[in-house]
């Protein structure tokens, strides 16, 4: 194995790291202020790759997609918390997950009525096209070096924006002591219905950066929301440090599994055993790392409420 | 989710010829309606639906039902279509795995299966069965002409599919006709969506050439990462992951790809001129690969029900394996195995008039049969 391509497939794993902390912070942020399990988070992911690819074809403008992408997937979040969320904060996880899970049947069957079943055309905008050249002369994706970017902004944004403003004050109250801060006179239910929206809108950014990657269709959603539950549980159910933690962990282990069990298998096995053993204990990989940490913490490497 | 899409009742009548049934024959149409693999069900029941339409036969009622891709749910309906709604034939599932779930019990309580597309290995070899039709190929076909395809200008071939049942016929298929070096083969998750780890591995691999089996989404992701990669080794794959229902969403990075398929919408026979302007004036776009196979399939349920009752098993099986169809394929029979003898072709995607479409550069098996139909003893 050469360097250059050791460097390849770890930045592929940031990458991917990165794009489920977008999915993974808004899950437990809203998790951890409200307590809320929200299985229709992958929606959200969904519908803002939706948007983008919509206004995208509409105007011709990838970055004017990604606004309405980050701007309806907030107005849906706030939808549906108007509507539906606001009254489940009070009920046990099972009536959460069930109306969640509604939503996410609302919101597949719905997008597959406006939009049909065949999936939406969404390209990567010509000023991040093609690859650059990297030290050690590995080629990688100026989209991909992107999205690393990005998602290291959003997580920068994210740290000062619970750590140094009233808002983000305001959002660690409320996970400590929901009645408290209510009592304190602040308005909590505005309060969730911002902190979902922010959520919601993180996972549609997620959705509109990754739609150009990959195919922009019904269900898109659910996969990736399975990665973003595995990623919380390891870093820590509430915890936005644990997320960044988590879901890098998970997006390099997936990726390095992916690559390398294949070629550690092949060692010992002729190479159509060894590739078909090795896909499959590497799909298995991030649940067994997901096991082992939460045999040794099993609140997650990084727990919110102390 | 289990939602009755549609019990359409079809047509005008006509003065059927020979013994026509005084009781309707009844089809049950399992297929993928939600989900990401709805879009192949729909051109499957859409394809089935246009030539009962054009037969106009009123003694003819389809039931329809999505299986959500979920071989339980295919389950459930088949038992239902079987024991309530005492369907005469089943057919329209996608996918292997479903097909296997639900065909061999059906078979077994005496109900036809005539399959649109999947076509396991299992049931062209020794579990094949009098009452079991495949309209389409066997699942290995397009793979094996890809292979052959490969001889010819590739050395080194890096071969890649997701890791199920249908994955491992594909590159089975592909090694059994491609001569050269295997310089890895890569089997990814079903439903996989990120292929940065494999393209890497692409680009380290010194290959010559690339065979990929990605169906559905998973080929649309594949495709736009690697256009982006810089890597520029030539992709090849079976018709499945560059079809009609797949290409406007890949865009132009997969211009120039080379696949497999038994029918191109540019095939010179007459069925194909009259079948595609009609797909395209009924549903608005262009037919795919799977609206071909259903329509055929509906084609060989309406020549033999135009000569038997399909309460009478034999005659009716009989009818069915004469395959007195136009097919939009050209050349179409039946193999002892009741699995499709056909030429089959290697195509390029080429865009035409703004829209991405494939055209047809050489055949590649002429009356090409498969593998299996040796192990089947009928």
């Amino acid at each position: 194995m050469t360097i250059a391509l050791a460097i390849e497939q770890l930045l592929n794993g940031l990458q991917l790291g990165v794009m489920l902390f977008l999915m993974a912070a808004g899950l437990t942020l809203i998790f951890g202020v409200m307590g809320l399990i929200n299985l229709a988070h992958g929606s959200l992911y969904m519908v803002g790759a939706f948007a983008c690819a919509t206004i995208a074809a509409w105007t011709g403008s990838f970055w004017l997609g990604l606004v309405a992408s980050l701007a309806a997937a907030a107005a849906a979040g706030a939808i549906i918390e108007l509507t539906v969320i606001r009254r489940l904060y009070d009920r046990d996880h099972l009536d959460q997950v069930l109306a969640t899970f509604a939503l996410i049947l609302i919101f597949s069957e719905g997008t597959r009525w406006i939009f049909g079943s065949f999936p939406l055309y969404l390209d990567i905008p010509p000023l991040l096209q093609g690859a650059v050249a990297l030290p050690g002369g590995a080629e990688y994706p100026l989209y991909r070096l992107a999205i690393i970017a990005v998602g290291a902004a959003v997580a920068i944004g994210l740290y000062l924006l619970i750590s140094k403003t009233r808002l983000g004050m305001r959002i660690r109250a409320g996970e400590s002591d929901r009645e408290m801060i209510g009592a304190l006179g602040v308005d909590i239910r505005t309060l969730y219905t911002i902190v979902f929206a922010l959520g919601s809108a993180l996972a549609g950014f997620a959705g509109a950066m990754v739609g150009a990657l990959q195919s922009v269709q019904v269900g898109m959603g659910e996969p990736v929301l399975i990665l973003a539950f595995v990623v919380i549980v390891i870093g820590g159910i509430g915890s936005i440090k644990g997320a960044l933690i988590g879901a890098i962990l998970v997006g390099v282990v997936d990726t390095l599994g992916r690559f390398l069990l294949p070629q550690i298998l092949a060692i010992l096995l002729p190479p159509a055993q060894a590739g078909l053993m090795g896909g499959a204990l590497a799909s298995m990989l991030i649940y067994i790392v997901m096991a082992v940490i939460l045999a040794v913490k099993p609140r997650g490497l990084f727990t919110a409420h102390g | 989710m289990k939602n009755l899409l549609s019990a359409a009742v079809i047509g005008l009548g006509i003065a059927a010829t020979g013994q026509a049934a005084a009781e309707p024959l009844k089809i049950g149409m399992i297929t993928t309606l939600s989900g990401g693999g709805a879009g192949l069900g729909m051109d499957t029941r859409d394809g089935f639906m246009l030539a009962i339409k054009q037969a106009g036969n009123k003694d003819i009622e389809v039931i329809t039902e999505d299986d959500g891709q979920k071989p339980e749910l295919a389950v459930q309906i088949a038992d239902k279509m079987i024991q309530s709604d005492q369907v005469d034939i089943l057919t329209g599932i996608v996918w292997s795995n479903l097909l296997m779930a639900v065909a061999p019990s059906a078979v077994a309580q005496g109900k036809f299966y005539v399959s649109t597309n999947a076509a396991p290995a299992a049931l062209a070899g020794e579990k094949c069965n009098p009452l079991y039709f495949n309209a389409a190929y066997q699942n290995d076909n397009l793979h094996e002409a890809m292979g052959e395809y490969a001889n010819k200008d590739y050395k080194k071939m890096f071969i890649m599919a997701p890791n199920y049942p249908a994955g491992k016929d594909s590159l089975t298929g592909f090694k059994r006709y491609y001569k050269g070096e295997v310089a890895a083969e890569v089997y990814t998750q079903v439903g996989q969506t990120d292929y940065a780890a494999e393209i890497a591995q692409i680009r380290a691999s010194g290959a010559d050439g690339v065979f990929i089996f990605l169906p559905g989404g998973m080929g649309i992701a594949f495709m736009k990462q690697y256009s982006q990669s810089g890597v520029k080794t030539p992709v090849m794959g079976p018709g499945f992951s560059f079809s009609q229902d797949v290409l406007p969403a890949i865009g132009d990075a997969a211009l120039g790809v080379k696949n497999s398929g038994q029918w191109a919408k540019d095939l010179d026979n007459e069925a194909n001129k009259k079948f595609v302007p009609a797909f395209q004036a009924e549903y608005g776009r262009l037919p795919s690969i799977y609206a071909v196979q259903a329509y055929d399939a509906a084609q060989l349920i309406l020549s033999a029900a135009a000569k038997a009752d399909v309460k009478d098993t034999e005659a009716f099986r009989a009818e069915l394996l004469k395959a007195d169809i136009q097919s939009p394929r050209g050349k179409f029979k039946f193999n002892t195995n009741q699995h499709p003898i056909q030429d089959i072709y290697v195509a390029e995607v080429i865009k035409e008039d703004g829209v991405l479409t494939n055209k047809i550069i050489a055949p590649v098996f002429t009356d090409h049969g498969d593998a299996y139909a040796k192990d089947c003893k009928m």
